[in-house]
């Protein structure tokens, strides 16, 4: 059997039953993400990014918070990233990339149970720092590193 | 796209470590075809929700500035061998998807 076809087939008649849905209001845009802080991913300005996120971008550099990224990235396209906090109450970590056209990338929220610690993979269009902000207890902590990058990773 | 997530989920001296796999473009609506020059329409993740017996333990929320098929890890306590973790996604065209899967 051709599996590309299958495939391909699936793919469409569902994607077809989602757009039926929106454009009978069943399956509102706005319904599906609420949750999800648009005016803060798309402004350009840290501060404006931190507002929006975090409800203030008033915060204390902190030793306690370490930001694992390579000090030189040959593929801006992935850039492998691990923030450890060790601040008591750690709250949520945000990590934000002043070098893109959004510089926030990602915010990760913890319960109490969830350690101070969150790795992931980011695009960096440039060389610039890797900025991490920790909530905890109300305050807003930061670290950050600088990370060169020799090949961007937005224009693909 | 029911097979996106990859999870592995581990336990050692009490504490879980998760590590997830996504597969998914995360296109960033920046990036230009290179045969039609037009702009690739933004296709990216923007939740992802992981929830150990029913409680959240992670809640995070994904610009387009994380990468191609995104990696994720975290640690958490309190779970058991055996207990499920359930990891899911919601994208910015409203698609979505969900995987359980079993602490060891």
């Amino acid at each position: 059997m051709n599996t590309t076809r299958r495939k391909f087939l699936k793919t469409s008649a569902v994607t077809g039953a989602v757009v039926a849905g929106i454009g009978a209001g069943i399956l509102a845009p706005r319904n599906v993400m609420a949750a999800w802080p648009a005016a803060a991913f798309d402004t350009t300005d840290v501060n404006a990014a931190l507002a929006a996120t975090l409800g203030s971008s008033d915060m204390t550099d902190s030793a306690d918070i370490e930001v694992k990224a390579p000090d030189i990235a040959e593929n801006g396209a992935v850039v492998p990233i691990t923030i450890t906090s060790k601040i008591p109450g750690t709250e949520s970590i945000t990590i934000l990339l002043p070098g893109n056209n959004n510089p926030l990338a990602a915010s990760f929220t913890f319960s109490s149970r969830t350690e101070g610690l969150v790795s992931t993979r980011v695009k960096m269009g440039k060389t610039s720092n890797v900025i991490a902000v920790v909530k905890a207890k109300g305050k807003l902590y930061t670290a950050k590193k600088e990370v060169k990058v020799t090949i961007g990773g937005c224009g693909g | 796209m029911s097979d996106s997530i990859k999870v592995r989920a581990k336990m050692t001296g009490g504490v879980t470590e998760v590590k997830a796999l996504i597969n998914h473009a995360m296109e960033t609506g920046q990036r230009k075809d290179a045969k039609t020059g037009q702009i690739v329409p933004a296709h990216f993740i923007q939740e992802i929700t992981c929830t150990h017996n029913g409680e959240n333990v992670l809640t995070s929320q994904w610009g387009v500035a994380i990468s191609k098929n995104p990696y994720l890890s975290f640690k958490f306590s309190g779970a058991k061998a055996g207990d499920t973790l359930k990891v899911s996604w919601v994208d910015n065209k409203g698609e979505t998807d969900s995987v359980d899967s079993t602490i060891s």
